[in-house]
């Protein structure tokens, strides 16, 4: 009894200690997180340092902090991700809040009921933070009107994904020291891509150079007028760039609607050796996933020596940990109940 | 591209007292024309070329034309799935008659030719069995079934040089669309059949007087008019090039200079069929004269030559269609359309040239110069160091066009017995010749 009495000490006073090493979170001036747009360069370095120390605990044998302890976060996925939504709900409990995991194939949505009734509902039930896919683009500002908890918008249609854009950012700046002055090129379905539009709103505020590369059937109109420069030859989007950045083309799109098959798309658009070569010798090679491996990327590159694939995945559950950190200052009755 | 593989005779020649036509170059004059290996040597004032070598067979031309080879945009040959109808062999033998040099062969064979190994194929059968130069074009969607787009750039690379609609018009705009977009990475050139297929439904003959009296169904001027203006609507949306195969009206020959004058990238072309012939020469239900698009009225034609003549139908083709006998022997309405056209295009095209409705620089743009320039290929001119594609013709030599001259396996012509003044009496390819009047 006594040796294990002396362990618990020695438990709690080692956690102690690391918990007066760990830096509190920076002052966040937002409630919600619906996408990186409004984010200043400021905001997002603020969220890159935090998640940095987030890293640490997610290295530690004990990846546990209790900032959240006692709240409640939902994950709302209209669509199915396996990945985002396991990294949110991995960055929750970590952070200590009891986590919900809500999917469209059993909700009521499938009985017709409308977003805004699912958020009167789910507000009712008086939850902290809201995480939500949506397959429509400004679905996360119209729950974020809605309810009055925190939003997390962990995907809408077309148009953001902002924690897979600091995630990405944040696996650069660990390589590359700084994102100023990198030369990004985002390859592929740029037209469907809310990765990409993310990416280039947050890769220009921090002053990178955004290059976007793609058959011009998956090009948004007007992307010229992003702050991108637009190519459609790959080899020369990729002349000199830091960053490889490929997309992940939707299977339902590769045959004849926006490329006309696999194989062309692969021949041209695809990330294999050859084009690889047209970038810096120590580019960094990445794919939000899941990836499809000899369509968009040759298998080989995607596990080669230039790949930071796998680091994005381990970067995503702590930058959506300072997320969740940093809009915990504004939940009610801060310090009430932590 | 395939080359014509013979090496029998040599191919280097001297040319001599020719009237030179070369609409690139702007020139008209009567020169020596030299050839070396194939090649376009040398040009100059008759009599004073140096010709190094003795050896040069010389080739007197007093009194007739020397024209660059006729690059031919679209050509129906039956290979592969139709040989009944016509070969390759027998097409580009037709075409060397003609004076044409360069044939692009349409998709809508069997199988549709939508995949990079048959472009390969078309490929290899030319070099194996024509005469002439032949390109192929691609199908513009798979199967020709109008919903997916082929591979544009897998094509491109394997020889395609255009991509076609074939003989039906993209009827969902979203998907030329999508292709006009797509094709311009590769800075493709699109062919497109413009016809409504809803409007045209039926139809087998212009609408009007004459198909009602026929008691046949008829194709509104609209049908066509429609579908071009909503294709140049989509080049001026994608900036992309689009070519509509075939104009027929005189609202489309209108529609398409309004379009060049705003700067829309979108050319045109026109048979020789329908610069020559109108609904009247259809008479009582001759089959011959079944055409798509149908034959218009006289005030069409007019329009169409007027079309040429000022650059804004920037083509003349053939539109060579072989059809066998027994597609032809059927009630008007249930008979194929299409005649054939390689052997006669030059022929008729001089009628309107001796009617001095079109210059003869004006007809070697529009079946030379441009077509190439539209699909990039190094022909249509005599310019010093190009591939000698040359036709040698006597603007006034008369015949009589008849079914039994023919090189072309079907002989369905709607120019049975027509009477002509100017003729092709040899032709070169890579300064070979591949027909000679004399010998044929």
């Amino acid at each position: 009894m006594h040796f294990w009495r002396l362990r618990d000490q020695k438990f709690v006073l080692k956690r102690l200690l690391l918990m007066s090493t760990l830096k509190t979170p920076p002052f966040f001036p937002h409630r919600h997180l619906l996408g990186i747009e409004g984010l200043s360069p400021q905001d997002i370095a603020a969220l890159l340092d935090f998640a940095e120390e987030e890293i640490d605990v997610s290295r530690q044998v004990e990846k546990k902090k209790s900032v959240l302890r006692g709240r409640t976060q939902i994950n709302l996925f209209f669509e199915a991700s396996t990945r985002t939504q396991s990294s949110f709900e991995l960055a929750g409990k970590r952070l200590g809040a009891d986590v919900m995991n809500m999917s469209v194939s059993s909700s009521s949505v499938k009985k017709g009921e409308t977003l805004v009734d699912t958020a009167m509902t789910l507000n009712a039930m008086n939850p902290d933070i809201l995480v939500m896919r949506h397959h429509s683009a400004g679905a996360a500002a119209l729950l974020a009107q809605q309810v009055d908890c925190s939003v997390i918008n962990a995907g809408d249609g077309a148009h953001e994904h902002p924690t897979q854009a600091l995630l990405d950012a944040l696996t650069i700046r660990r390589h590359k020291g700084s994102l100023a002055r990198l030369t990004v090129a985002i390859c592929g379905d740029v037209l469907h891509s809310r990765v990409a539009r993310s990416n280039i709103l947050l890769l220009n505020a921090m002053d990178a150079r955004v290059r976007v590369v793609a058959p011009s059937t998956l090009l948004p109109a007007g992307i010229e007028r992003m702050g991108v420069e637009v190519f459609r030859d790959m080899k020369e989007g990729l002349q000199g760039a830091d960053v490889v950045m490929m997309l992940r083309l939707q299977r339902e799109r590769m045959a004849g609607a926006f490329v006309p098959s696999v194989r062309e798309y692969f021949r041209y658009h695809g990330l294999d050796a050859e084009k690889l070569a047209c970038a810096r010798p120590d580019a960094l090679v990445m794919h939000p996933g899941p990836m499809n491996r000899g369509v968009e990327i040759d298998p080989a590159i995607a596990d080669g020596p230039n790949s930071v694939i796998r680091e994005q995945v381990e970067m995503g559950v702590a930058v959506r940990m300072a997320v969740l950190e940093a809009l915990s200052q504004h939940l009610p009755n801060r310090g009430g109940r932590g | 591209m395939a080359h014509p593989s013979n090496n029998r005779s040599s191919n280097s020649v001297h040319i001599r007292n020719g009237r030179i036509i070369c609409a690139r170059q702007k020139l008209d004059e009567i020169s020596d024309l030299l050839i070396i290996d194939g090649r376009i040597a040398a040009m100059g004032p008759a009599g004073k070329l140096a010709v190094s070598n003795e050896d040069i067979p010389a080739l007197d031309v007093s009194g007739k034309v020397v024209l660059p080879g006729f690059v031919d945009m679209q050509v129906n040959v039956g290979e592969p799935g139709e040989e009944h109808k016509e070969t390759l062999a027998t097409a580009s033998a037709a075409a060397a008659a003609g004076g044409i040099t360069t044939i692009v062969t349409t998709p809508d064979t069997d199988p549709v030719i939508d995949d990079p190994a048959l472009v390969d194929f078309m490929l290899r059968r030319a070099r194996d069995t024509a005469i002439v130069k032949v390109h192929p074009s691609a199908a513009l969607t798979k199967g020709q079934a109008g919903k997916e787009m082929t591979e544009f750039g897998l094509l491109k690379e394997a020889g395609a040089v255009a991509f076609s609609s074939g003989h039906r018009a993209l009827e969902n705009a979203v998907i030329l669309r999508r292709a006009l977009t797509y094709a311009r990475d590769f800075d493709s050139l699109i062919i497109h059949h413009a016809e409504d297929p809803n409007l045209a439904a039926d139809g087998v003959m212009n609408e009007g007087e004459n198909a009602s009296r026929l008691g046949l169904p008829g194709i509104p001027h609209e049908a066509e008019l429609i579908m071009i203006d909503r294709d140049i609507r989509m080049a001026a949306l994608t900036q992309s090039r689009c070519h509509i195969a075939q104009l027929s009206t005189a609202a489309g020959v209108a529609a398409i200079r309004t379009a060049k004058a705003a700067g829309i990238p979108v050319t045109a072309g026109v048979s020789i069929n329908h610069l020559s012939l109108n609904e009247i020469d259809i008479g009582g239900y001759r089959t011959f004269f079944k055409l798509s698009p149908p034959l218009r009225l006289e005030d069409d034609r007019q329009a169409l030559i007027d079309g040429v003549a000022d650059g804004t139908i920037d083509v003349v083709v053939s539109n060579h269609d072989p059809q066998n006998v027994e597609a032809k022997r059927h009630p008007f309405a249930e008979a194929e359309s299409g005649a054939i056209g390689l052997e006669t295009l030059f022929s008729a095209a001089m009628r309107l040239v001796h009617d001095e409705r079109l210059s003869l620089l004006d007809l070697v743009r529009a079946v030379s110069d441009t077509p190439a320039r539209l699909l990039g290929l190094p022909a249509g001119s005599l310019e010093v160091g190009t591939d000698a594609d040359i036709a040698i013709a006597d603007l006034n030599e008369p015949w009589i066009a008849s079914e039994d001259q023919f090189r072309s396996r079907s002989k369905n012509t709607a120019f049975e017995d027509a009477r002509f003044s100017g003729r092709i009496v040899q032709t070169f390819v890579s300064g070979q010749s591949v027909f000679s009047l004399d010998q044929a």
